[in-house]
């Protein structure tokens, strides 16, 4: 369980900051993979092949993302709403989002949903344009969007527990999943209470594969939503009281979740399996591995390998 | 590929069950995204927020980006947003405990444990944010008046916050904070003591009221203000030590100085340094009352004219000549004990001071006094105790640590700035608050002080000690997996990743 610490509360930077500007930023990172931000957007890019086909691809990429904040934000509150209600946005990426979201619909979601794995499934367009690029992803947050050309394959690494990022060069990755051209998946997203949208549910961390990162975006947080069962354990909130603008209103979302017994986890992983089966018999998940304190539960697609741990 | 690891940063989103406080919502222009934040609380981006009142970055981990060629600052802030990267890439980068966070309970690794090279040394840094109980802030502040009786209570808001200790050369001490008055008083003397302690850490003024003595506001690295009254200079001495100092470099360019004091005017001729030089007296007859020769107190009142009195023509504290000892065509320089204000007099034949042009021997002895007298700052020490369980976020053994440190084997630094570490037991540090970066310091409701501290060292060290060799992670790794903020590094502080034997 993690401790919200009050210190976050006081540590805040008072200095007089550069002034925020409005702009897009990129950097190039030291093992040449791409960092894009533009405010809550942080996306990671990375690609093999030609180097001229991937330095083209790359302008592409960043020419689309400089745009597609503000086009997102002029239609911000449709997509915000239930997704029966935004079928009238107009910008290509809230489209993404509200195709992703509607046969989801018969529970509560918004476009929101999905909205990390639509921008990456955007961003990694240009990369499918060009068949000189052998692989590219654009890893937004955890949602992220790839390209393969014939042949190519990726390793997946998923760390379900955000609170042991940077052991993982010493214990391993929770899971490894191989994504081959011939496979239907070109989206892989990963949703949880401990990462930074709110969860309805207690998964540590629910990874969906998928045909796009926007389907396994909205797939990803409906299932994690789905690992859920009460105990007194968890601490829950309204999420209009944690954030200003949130498109889940006065929804609980888990803030806390305490050691468990082994009865209640299996019990909210079991309603998370149901829901990822459900997705799956609908066509809409290749696969979902679904971590909760230490156990682990995949549905459809076999990972090559999903590890148990106990939880520390 | 592993999802990005972006903290869920709960603690930064305040928990506010008061929902009807649309009022103080600011909009943050950061982003086309707009968000309008409550107080408290952060935007989409989890980056910035609305904290009293104002659009506010939130700390993420601050590193050092290693900058030859610059001054010895801490020039600004290089969001990680406006990375070049190549640059930061190829300069070496130390983590720092500012925005690490800290691990509860103890024995947790320290949240960042970086490896590094140093000329072809693996180097090793533990980083933590460690919550000091037992902490305090040594306070020197430079100035020649009454703050106060040794021993008097500090109080902050009516709150005992410290005392007044031991009067030092041009200065007064006081100790603030502590232990007693964090957790041995009322509660709101643990609280008040609390914020005033942060507070001076992180650079920003604050208000104290010596019982029985003056008021004062001060603030690190800054003139203290005492009684409304802001200090400027130290003064180089009183007129007679500048008589002693200057004395030599004068000779042969003047027949006479007077140094106009406060508190005591010293006149060369009369005064010994003027006798060891076999100067003739000068016959000038200064007001006041005589001390010793070439010493006078009270030549006029208090005040903020020449040398602390209310005068602004040097003539008004001059009697007279003793006709029988001046000669007219005598060089007469007056000037300040700061070197402000000085003006040069050659005496004519009816043995009245005129103003003449200051030779440039004379002018430039006045440049040096002024020179010589550094300005009156407030610093700040923090005093604290790292003997405690926060060793134990760095190695399964922690007396280990303690042995390591006496044993010179690992450098200790507080947010990149080298510490004193007292002899004795514990690791018992003094770190001086301007080399910090700003805003060091926070605080637990405990309450306790949180400050950055970091451990470096070699691998081979710190498997020796026992240390949590396989939480190590690479500087490229916190780089890319957290929010960073990078921040140069001048030539003010030694690049910490140095092991102490090749210092």
């Amino acid at each position: 369980m993690q401790l919200p610490s009050s210190r976050s509360h006081t540590r805040v930077a008072s200095e007089g900051h550069p002034c925020p500007s409005g702009n897009a930023v990129r950097a190039r990172l030291a093992d040449g993979r791409w960092h894009f931000q533009h405010g809550p957007i942080d996306l990671i890019i990375g690609a093999d092949g030609d180097r001229a086909a991937v330095a083209g691809a790359l302008a592409r990429v960043w020419s689309r993302f400089q745009g597609l904040l503000a086009e997102l934000v002029g239609e911000l509150w449709l997509l915000r709403s239930p997704v029966q209600e935004a079928l009238g946005v107009t910008g290509p990426v809230a489209q993404r989002m509200v195709g992703a979201c509607w046969p989801q619909r018969e529970r509560f979601i918004t476009p929101m949903a999905a909205v990390a794995g639509a921008v990456a499934d955007e961003l990694i367009e240009p990369f499918h344009a060009d068949e000189r690029i052998a692989r590219a992803y654009v890893n937004n947050g955890g949602d992220i969007a790839l390209h393969l050309a014939a042949g190519q394959r990726f390793k997946i690494g998923v760390c379900a527990d955000l609170s042991r990022t940077g052991q993982r060069e010493v214990h391993g990755l929770d899971a490894d999943f191989q994504v081959t051209s011939q496979m239907p998946v070109r989206g892989v997203a990963t949703s949880g209470w401990r990462g930074r949208s709110f969860s309805l549910g207690i998964a540590d961390s629910v990874t969906v594969l998928a045909r796009t990162a926007a389907q396994a975006d909205a797939a990803a947080t409906m299932i994690a939503n789905s690992v859920n069962v009460e105990d007194p354990a968890i601490l829950r909130r309204p999420a209009r009281e944690l954030k200003d603008d949130t498109d889940l209103g006065d929804r609980l979302v888990t803030v806390a979740v305490g050691a468990l017994s082994a009865q209640r986890v299996r019990e909210a992983l079991d309603a998370g399996v149901a829901r990822a089966r459900e997705l799956g018999a609908l066509g809409l998940i290749h696969g979902a591995a679904l971590w909760l304190q230490g156990a682990v539960r995949s549905v459809g697609c076999r990972s090559d390998q999903t590890r148990e741990r106990c939880s520390q | 590929m592993i999802p990005d690891p972006t903290e869920p940063d709960l603690g930064a989103v305040p928990v506010s069950s008061d929902s009807s406080s649309d009022a103080r919502k600011i909009v943050c222009n950061a982003c086309p995204v707009l968000c309008q934040i409550s107080e408290g609380r952060t935007g989409a981006c989890d980056r910035w927020g609305n904290f009293n009142g104002g659009l506010t970055r939130v700390d993420p981990v601050v590193l050092f980006k290693k900058v030859t060629g610059t001054a010895g600052e801490i020039t600004g802030f290089a969001h990680k947003e406006d990375w070049d990267g190549s640059v930061v890439s190829e300069a070496p980068l130390f983590v720092s405990g500012v925005g690490s966070g800290t691990t509860y309970p103890d024995y947790k690794p320290a949240p960042f444990i970086v490896s590094s090279r140093h000329e072809g040394v693996d180097m090793v840094t533990v980083v933590t944010e460690g919550i000091f109980s037992y902490c305090s802030f040594k306070v020197k502040i430079d100035t020649d008046r009454w703050l106060g009786p040794e021993q008097a209570t500090v109080r902050c808001q009516g709150e005992a916050v410290g005392h007044v200790t031991t009067a030092e050369y041009g200065s007064q001490m006081l100790s603030l904070g502590g232990v007693h008055h964090l957790t041995g008083g009322a509660k709101r003397e643990g609280r008040v003591s609390c914020a005033l302690m942060m507070d001076l850490g992180n650079r920003k003024p604050v208000e104290l009221q010596i019982e029985g003595g003056s008021r004062l506001l001060i603030e690190a690295g800054k003139p203290p203000v005492v009684n409304g009254v802001e200090e400027q200079r130290m003064r180089v001495g009183c007129g007679s030590a500048t008589i002693g100092i200057f004395a030599q470099q004068w000779y042969g360019s003047v027949d006479e100085v007077v140094v106009v004091d406060d508190h005591i005017t010293g006149v060369l001729t009369e005064h010994q340094a003027g006798r060891c030089l076999a100067m003739p007296a000068s016959g000038i007859k200064i007001k006041g009352k005589r001390s010793t020769p070439g010493r006078y107190f009270q030549v006029a009142r208090p005040g903020t004219g020449w040398g602390g009195t209310d005068i602004s023509d040097p003539l008004s504290i001059v009697a007279g000549f003793d006709p029988q000892v001046a000669r007219p065509g005598s060089r007469i320089l007056m000037v300040s004990t700061t070197g402000e204000d000085a003006e040069f007099f050659v005496l004519d034949e009816n043995l009245k001071m005129t103003p003449a042009p200051m030779p440039k021997a004379v002018r430039s002895v006045v440049q040096r006094i002024g020179e010589n007298c550094e300005p009156a700052l407030t610093s700040v020490l923090f005093l604290a105790g790292a003997g405690g369980s926060l060793r134990a976020g760095v190695t399964d053994n922690p007396v280990r640590l303690t042995h390591s440190i006496k044993d010179l084997l690992v450098n200790v630094t507080c947010g990149g700035a080298p510490v004193y570490l007292w002899p004795g037991g514990g690791i018992t540090l003094m770190v001086d608050v301007t080399r910090m970066p700003e805003n060091s310091f926070g605080w637990v409701p405990t309450p306790a002080i949180v400050a950055p501290i970091e451990f470096t060292m070699r691998l081979k060290d710190y498997r020796a000690l026992g240390g949590h060799v396989d939480r190590v992670r690479t500087v490229e790794d916190v780089l890319q997996s957290e929010r960073v903020r990078v921040v140069s590094w001048g030539a003010l502080n030694p690049w910490p990743v140095v092991p102490h034997a090749d210092r």
